[in-house]
């Protein structure tokens, strides 16, 4: 049968540089190098390349680089390369096409149109490094009034809370898509930041018992690793409904990655296929999502705040609406563009909506409603940086979520080929020879490193603004203005035009 | 002393500490340059075997049987350190070291005598080639109270 497909990328390798000592070969799971012992050099089939660069990144004499293949189909606006090599993908397999990581496609990303304040003359900047400033931030519903007693004492009717250093979680990321040195690291750099992890689905080892403090434990609607010590063995519980990625679907760990502690965790069979159905086949209303949230808080004793957890879709407003009135004390909202292990690609690449419109929106009728104290909105689906970091606290968000920026810092570079499970970097993989390249010492340095740096950023950014508390800044839209944004859109987004 | 350990959990066999090895002892600006054409003689040293890998160079022992069983006096242990040191001059080849040494670290050299791991700590981080080269800590520098 013909191969239709050529490779994407290339290998290029500088003879001149290469002295043979065949990492390469050694570190790639793709199988890409091979020595050629009689010519004593090293050669490359790019066909199987994943342009995941860890060739490139431990070569010690930087000889090899990748680039892009100058192969093309005859030029055509319509019908991309990309395009036809899809159809030629499926016309080959008759599958459903897949991808790893977040929606790749030329969507207007908003945090890049939008642009932060300064202070200047009459209001003036606060230095963060001479003046105290403060990033914690306290998540879950708030009191509407104080309450006393009948001698006039004040009840103390705070709802169960989680206190964060600074307005930034990891997402969830289940142990099965990613491996157990990942999740480590996570686990490690969230205890020794002061903020929370997310299991995902995939049940808690019973090594990370001791991370509960700063755990979120999540409930799919498969339930994998459900029970009552995984429940009360957490900060939060999270509800999930839906993922940025893939709204509407559910999920599938393929039996071969169900091995040993995985199937453990997870209470399955071994080998078994972990398939999460597109709906939580108990919740069909925002009454039926009432009892699975009161179920979690009779279970916990009402002392953990319950996160749910959805898609941002088109009705994304009038969703977390209901949400709010279901005795939720967060929503989590996850943008399009939001990560994933697997996904079916038309689905990542087509479904949901931008997280900075859905959060503006959200934000906004919760307010009009009266019911923004309700619950802390916590969102994510694509947040790169600390700007994007002010730029939704702004917007109204309590809190993000990041994923995708951590896996880049633990050593992800976004080749977006989870689903095959050959991971050289040792994150979205469980063959043993590959999660030990994540080595949890480095990896959860690294993750420390990144947040701290965004930390100082989100300081300076705060001082620059005039606003020494982060609480300070949420829901602040004065801050921001907008660039090459239509009045439509500056509407929904609450903000002005730059200039204006 | 601070010395070369291994955490084998994490050695993923890929060499590196080998070619940074090599690289510190000939010396050069440019690995590229150095060591192109070049068979590599490294004084650490990668045993593979079933899926399990770590590197092995020399512990400097406490009391040290390479440097008991020179006949020339060229091993000699570093009076400022407890680092087992090599004097080339007075080395005669005679290999008895390398037969008594029980992790093998000692090794013939290309020049005729014999090769072994002195720490190369005149480095610009302070830390051996292999250590400052190990992509995934598995070899560290560092000081530990264990008897060797």
């Amino acid at each position: 049968m013909i191969n239709y497909l050529y490779p994407l990328y290339e290998i290029v390798r500088n003879y001149d540089r290469c002295i043979a000592c065949r990492v390469c070969e050694r570190q790639c799971a793709n199988e890409v190098h091979e020595y050629i012992c009689d010519a004593d050099k090293v050669v490359c089939d790019d066909s199987k390349c994943v342009n995941c660069h860890r060739c490139v990144a431990l070569c010690p004499t930087r000889a090899l680089k990748i680039v892009k293949s100058g192969n093309t189909y005859r030029e055509n606006a319509n019908w991309s390369c990309k395009t036809i090599d899809e159809i030629y993908k499926q016309a080959g397999s008759g599958g459903v096409l897949l991808s790893g990581m977040g929606n790749p496609e030329k969507y207007p990303v908003y945090f890049d149109k939008i642009l932060l304040n300064a202070s200047q003359v009459t209001n003036p900047p606060i230095d963060p490094l001479r003046e105290p400033m403060e990033t914690k931030v306290s998540l879950g519903a708030k009191p509407k009034a104080v309450e006393r007693d009948e001698n006039g004492r004040i009840i103390n009717n705070l709802p169960p809370q989680i206190k964060l250093s600074m307005p930034l979680m990891f997402s969830a990321m289940s142990y099965g898509s990613i491996s157990y040195n990942a999740h480590e690291s996570l686990a490690r750099a969230a205890c020794e930041l002061g903020i929370l992890y997310n299991t995902g689905e995939g049940g808690l080892h019973e090594d990370f018992y001791q991370y509960g403090n700063n755990t979120i434990v999540q409930v799919a609607s498969g339930r994998f690793g459900v029970h009552t010590g995984y429940l009360n063995a957490s900060a939060a519980i999270e509800i999930k409904m839906g993922q940025g990625a893939k709204p509407g679907i559910g999920g599938h760990l393929p039996g071969t990655k169900i091995v040993g502690d995985i199937a453990k965790t997870r209470m399955i069979p071994e080998g078994s296929d972990a398939i999460s159905p597109a709906p939580h086949h108990d919740i069909y209303s925002i009454e039926d999502l009432r009892q699975l949230v009161y179920s979690l808080k009779e279970a916990t004793g009402y002392k953990k705040p319950v996160i749910v957890k959805i898609a941002a879709v088109h009705n994304i407003t009038a969703i977390a609406s209901g949400i709010a009135r279901s005795g939720a004390d967060m929503i989590a909202i996850d943008g399009f563009r939001g990560g994933t292990g697997a996904a079916p690609t038309r689905i990542r690449d087509n479904v949901g909506i931008p997280i900075e419109l859905a959060l503006a929106g959200v934000d906004k009728r919760l307010r009009d409603e009266g019911i923004r104290d309700n619950v802390s909105i916590v969102v994510g689906g694509s947040i790169r940086s600390s700007s994007d970091v002010v730029k939704a606290v702004a917007l109204g968000a309590d809190s993000v979520y990041i994923a995708s920026a951590a896996l880049i810092a633990m050593g992800c570079h976004l080749c977006r080929n989870c689903h095959g499970g050959k991971c050289n970097w040792g994150i979205a993989t469980q063959i043993p020879e590959l999660v030990k390249r994540l080595n949890p010492d480095l990896g959860y340095k690294r993750l420390v490193n990144l947040l701290t740096a965004w930390e100082h950023e989100i300081k300076e950014m705060m001082g620059l603004m005039g606003i020494n508390s982060i609480e300070s800044l949420k829901g602040n839209r004065l801050m921001l203005r907008g660039v090459g944004l239509s009045d439509r859109e500056l509407e929904i987004l609450g903000i002005k035009y730059a200039g204006s | 002393m601070k010395r070369v350990y291994v955490n084998e959990q994490w050695c993923l066999g890929c060499r590196l500490c080998e070619y940074y090895c090599a690289f510190a002892g000939i010396g050069g600006a440019d690995m590229a340059r150095t060591l192109k054409g070049v068979k590599i003689n490294p004084r650490i040293c990668v045993e593979e075997n079933n899926g399990i890998s770590f590197a092995v160079s020399c512990r400097h022992c406490e009391e040290p049987l390479c440097v008991k069983s020179c006949i020339t006096g060229a091993l000699t242990v570093n009076s400022d350190g407890g680092v087992i040191v090599v004097d080339k001059s007075r080395c005669v080849g005679c290999y008895t070291c390398i037969l008594s040494c029980p992790y093998g670290a000692v090794s013939p050299s290309d020049d005729g005598v014999i090769q072994k791991c002195e720490l190369c700590v005149k480095t610009v981080s302070g830390v051996p080639a292999c250590v400052q080269g190990c992509p995934n800590n598995a070899i560290v520098f560092e000081e530990r109270c264990v008897a060797l």
